[in-house]
């Protein structure tokens, strides 16, 4: 995708800018608990734009539009679900494990779809993603339909109460936060670099004596991960880990957060997530025009806002954001 | 021991009417329920009618009581399900939460019910796990459950010659389970299962499936699944000429707006068991027809929408009973458990302990499509189960409220 | 577990080609399309499902039979297909192909949410027509005329296309247009007019799988949306460079599909996308795909 505007500005300026928008970020989600809003809704959120974030790193970053996403997202949540109930682990190592489980997908599946590239990658991520579906739904240890109910939160890190709302809103924002700086330290590396060259010029990468693939690769784990962490974590505030995570439409929600909050921009997949979920709390009630209404989204992003709001707002101020 | 601290309290309550506080006469209704997806018919926009029509006919408005009500769709995921009943709990301080098709999403709600202490009246779910090993205080489960559907048309079908079974199995928990208690009723009658064949959830084709069945030379093929699986292997089956060879198909969970949808040259001569149909009686047809003229598509109730207007009818008479509204979800279950019901569509049963309504189930046929007459003549009543037979014995039960 | 008859494997081989049916139709329609615009049109399982519910307006409303509906469906939604084309589609032209991926996935969530909002879910009935009821007991099984049909039809369909865009001057142009649009156009074709043309053609086909669908599974809003990710990966497999190779896919994919659903039925329906993960790692550019 190569529409998102990366124009390379003098580094200092811009990291300074963007500095203080993760900060500002971090106070004004710090504080919506107090300001009233529902906790459980933004720790949702939350997981969701991280979710968002990872998917954001292969899509803006290494050009590659993966339709299958949700794999990693369900994969994290069932491996953390079953840890915590099953094994009874601790959720600082479930949350882990999760990850972990998301990222070994990632690379099993990575190998098989970064042989192809543009469409195909993006309709073989999704053949993937329906075959893992078809797997847990069968599969004993995700209970199929019913899903792993009753997950237990317990002590994070062995003393932080995760069943009293505002001690598991922290310890969300805290992960989410992790996550985010982890990808913005990335796409700001010499790693980070490389990727953006191979999205702009795979060719040209490879002669320069990239091994591509690798990279590649490594960002899909990475993404994988990322998005398995998400998962996981959205499991621990839930509690309870169903097929929803590793469904089609869910991988399509997450194109759809990141499109609508900006393809490649930094702060675009938070800010979509967050309109997106708001979107179906507040709609809920119209049930089947959700659907609809998404769809239009889509259209409409497609057509004339190709940016994103993020984007756009970056435009406006010929900024990177 | 439980209940009587319950108990002890309710007493208390009572004795103590309104001396502290001015009663409190507020009630908020939620409707949970899959509008959209594959049960939108059974459930969906009906069940927030039947809801509507019971909060009008308990005349509570009249006594003084303000009745509020919001729906929201499940769309069958129990994530769903979890963060919509655990919001209206918090924030929109919903004290009863009813419907909730699926028996995924009815197991997970079941949780938050429980962890915030509002009452949950199931109507729609299959799991009989729900009045079992899931069971909770807070919990009644009305209309029918796997042990029903199970019991109600295994038994029937076997004792009416049908001894011999090749099953059509929906791969996953509901599927498995109808299976699993289907088979014990046939051998405990003296019938025998000749295999089955587990297809996919959502399989569009059952082809393949109906021929293996066909090959087993079994009496009756049994629909261990639901919904579109269900519609579809019926409708493949008259077409690979299953029905006119002699096999005959019994589907375990069938609704009256399934048959609707298929009609009846597909689906005449299959057997199944409802707790409602619209027209088996008076009171449930004066129910009905009101039912269908607010309905936009003219739909006749479906047994899961006449169950939320009882479970509502109910729960709203024993808050009558206790003159004001407590907001405790376990007190108000207990004081349902302590009153028979007796509503026009269900009939006269009781809450048992377990949380589970009884009341007769019937064994439904549906009819040639000659012998219907006006429009949803569909049924034929083959056998009535009365009420202490057609759920699991409470000795059998395994939900651990039941040890004292 | 192997020791089956004969007669069941030829049950099952003859199942398995009528689904590859309509995995030949609907991929052979992807691959037109994919041809001409570059797009992948993830609106494809939602207009699958429009041919099938066109098909019972025609009968239900208009009392327009199936044999009618057959070509009068597949021109309707062909020319709505046409309409989006020109509306929406074309404003794509130079951008990333991933973009048309992602409108066409907003309009298949806006087509079925909005038949779900208005049908339900659990589908209307359409019956068998009245000239193809009942079937013929071959001896290993009996097989309803319905869906001897079905094959023979779409086989005709999928040849017929191939013979039109391979063999036929109007083709010529088209697998011209596909290489070099600006080289044909300098020849004097209308090639956005061929373009719209060809995207009709493509969903028309779709609308089509859906007619002969139609009389036997429900006619339901969410009938084509776990199929069209079943074809996807049919198209992966086969890749999409040539139309026979996406026909061929199509029908050996059902064939072996209906065997699993023998063997291992718990397999039935990952066994293509574990072909698909196979294939990519043997060729990645799919069967039939160019490099």
């Amino acid at each position: 995708m190569t529409d998102a505007p990366m124009k390379t500005h003098a580094a200092a300026p811009q990291m300074r800018d963007e500095t203080v928008v993760i900060m500002a970020m971090v106070a004004v989600l710090a504080a919506l608990p107090a300001l009233g809003v529902y906790p459980y809704f933004v720790m949702q959120a939350l997981c969701f734009a991280l979710f968002a974030c990872a998917f954001n790193l292969l899509i803006g970053f290494v050009g590659l539009l993966s339709f299958g996403h949700a794999m990693f997202l369900g994969t994290a949540g069932y491996a953390s679900a079953h840890a915590a109930k099953v094994w009874g682990l601790p959720p600082e190592l479930c949350i882990l494990f999760g990850a972990l489980s998301a990222g070994v997908l990632g690379l099993l599946v990575g190998l098989i779809a970064i042989r192809r590239q543009g469409i195909y990658f993006s309709m073989t991520t999704l053949a993937l993603a329906q075959m893992i579906y078809f797997f847990y739904l069968q599969a004993k240890f995700t209970h199929g339909e019913d899903g792993i109910q009753g997950v237990p939160q317990g002590y994070f890190l062995g003393f932080l109460d995760l069943s009293k709302p505002l001690v598991l809103f922290y310890v969300v924002l805290a992960i989410f936060m992790a996550g985010f700086l982890l990808i913005y330290r990335t796409i700001n590396s010499p790693f980070g670099e490389i990727l953006k060259a191979i999205r702009e010029n795979e060719p040209r990468a490879i002669s320069l004596g990239y091994r591509t693939a690798r990279y590649k690769l490594a960002a899909f784990v990475l993404s994988a991960g990322l998005a398995g962490l998400a998962g996981a974590t959205k499991v621990i505030v839930s509690q309870n880990a169903s097929l929803t995570d590793v469904r089609w439409e869910m991988s399509g929600e997450v194109v759809l957060m990141t499109l609508v909050g900006g393809l490649g921009t930094i702060f675009g997949p938070v800010v979509g997530a967050f309109i997106i979920i708001a979107m179906q709390q507040y709609l809920a009630e119209f049930g089947q025009w959700v659907l609809v209404i998404q769809g239009v989204i889509f259209v409409t992003c497609v057509l004339a806002f190709r940016r994103g709001i993020v984007g756009e707002i970056a435009q406006a101020l010929r900024r990177n954001l | 021991m439980k209940t009587s601290v319950s108990t002890l309290a309710l007493v208390a309550a009572l004795a103590l009417p309104g001396a502290a506080f001015a009663q409190d006469k507020n009630v908020k209704i939620g409707v949970l329920d899959d509008m959209s997806g594959l049960y939108a018919d059974v459930g969906g926009q009906g069940s927030i009618l039947a809801a509507q029509m019971a909060i009008e006919d308990s005349g509570m408005a009249a006594k003084g009581w303000k009745i509020d009500m919001i729906s929201a769709d499940h769309q069958n995921k129990p994530d769903v399900g979890v963060n919509i009943s655990r919001q209206w709990a918090d924030q929109e301080k919903v004290d009863g939460i009813f419907g909730v098709l699926t028996s995924s999403v009815a197991l997970a709600v079941n949780g938050v019910a429980k962890e915030k202490n509002v009452v949950y009246m199931n109507s729609g779910a299959a799991t009989s796990d729900l009045t079992n090993a899931a069971c909770s205080p807070n919990t009644v489960h009305w209309t029918y459950d796997t042990y029903l559907l199970a019991n109600g048309t295994g038994k029937a079908v076997v004792k009416a010659g049908g001894d011999s079974w090749f099953f059509l199995t929906a791969d996953y928990a509901f599927g498995q389970a109808l299976e699993r208690d289907t088979t014990a009723v046939i051998t405990a009658n003296g019938g025998k299962v000749l295999g089955s064949v587990r297809h996919p959830l959502n399989s569009s084709d059952f082809s393949s499936f109906l021929l293996q069945a066909q090959a087993s030379k079994a009496k009756i093929i049994g629909l261990a699944n639901a919904g579109g699986d269900t519609m579809n292997a019926i409708k493949q089956a008259s077409e690979f000429g299953i029905t006119g060879s002699g096999q005959k198909l019994a589907a375990l969970l069938l609704f009256s707006s399934d048959v609707h949808s298929l009609g009846l040259k597909m689906t005449q001569g299959l057997q199944f068991t409802e707790t409602f149909y619209w027209d088996l009686n008076d009171g449930t047809r004066a129910f009905s027809k009101r039912f269908s003229d607010r309905m936009k598509n003219k739909n006749e109730p479906t047994m899961v929408q006449a169950g939320i207007y009882a479970s509502i009818i109910h729960y709203l008479k024993a808050l009558d009973a206790m003159g004001s509204n407590p907001h405790d979800g376990v007190k108000v279950v207990d004081k349902m458990k302590s009153m028979p019901t007796d509503d026009p569509l269900f009939g006269k049963g009781e809450i048992q302990p377990n949380g589970r309504t009884i009341h007769p189930g019937y064994l439904f046929e549906v009819k040639k499509p000659e012998e219907s007459k006006y429009p949803w003549d569909y049924y034929k009543l083959i056998a009535t189960i009365p009420a202490n037979e057609a759920f699991t014995p409470l000795a059998q039960s395994t939900c651990p409220l039941l040890k004292k | 577990m192997f020791n089956i008859s004969t007669q069941a494997l030829f049950a099952q081989l003859l199942v398995g080609l009528i689904n590859g049916s309509f995995y030949a139709l609907l991929s052979l329609g992807l691959a037109v399309i994919f041809g001409m615009l570059n797009i992948i049109n993830f609106a494809h399982g939602a207009v699958y499902m429009m041919g099938a519910f066109c098909a019972y307006f025609l009968l239900n409303v208009f009392d327009i039979n199936y044999w009618v509906a057959l070509i009068l469906a597949p021109l309707l939604i062909g020319g709505l297909g046409m309409a989006l084309e020109r509306t929406m589609l074309q404003r794509l032209a130079g951008l990333d192909h991933l973009y048309g991926l992602l409108l066409t996935f907003g309009l298949a969530l806006i087509i079925q949410g909005v038949f779900q909002n208005y049908f339900g879910s659990s589908g209307l009935p359409y019956a068998i027509p009245q000239q193809l009821t009942g079937g013929q007991n071959l001896g290993f099984m009996f097989l309803p005329n319905y869906r001897a049909w079905v094959v023979v039809f779409s086989l005709t369909v999928c040849l017929a296309t191939w013979f039109a865009i391979e063999k036929t001057k109007l083709g010529a142009y088209l697998r011209a247009a596909t290489e070099n649009p600006a080289l044909v156009r300098a020849f004097g074709v209308n090639v956005p007019r061929m373009i719209t043309l060809t995207y009709g053609f493509g969903v028309g086909l779709a609308a089509l799988a859906g007619v002969l669908s139609a009389p036997i599974n429900q006619v339901r809003p969410l009938m084509g949306a776990d199929l069209i990710i079943v074809v996807f990966a049919v198209v992966v497999i086969g890749g999409m460079g040539s139309i026979m190779g996406s026909i061929v896919t199509g029908f050996a994919l059902g064939i072996l599909e209906g065997l699993t659903k023998y063997f291992y039925p718990e397999a039935s329906n990952t066994v293509v996308f574990v072909i698909m993960a196979l294939v990519l790692m043997v060729k990645p550019n799919g069967l039939f795909g160019r490099a």
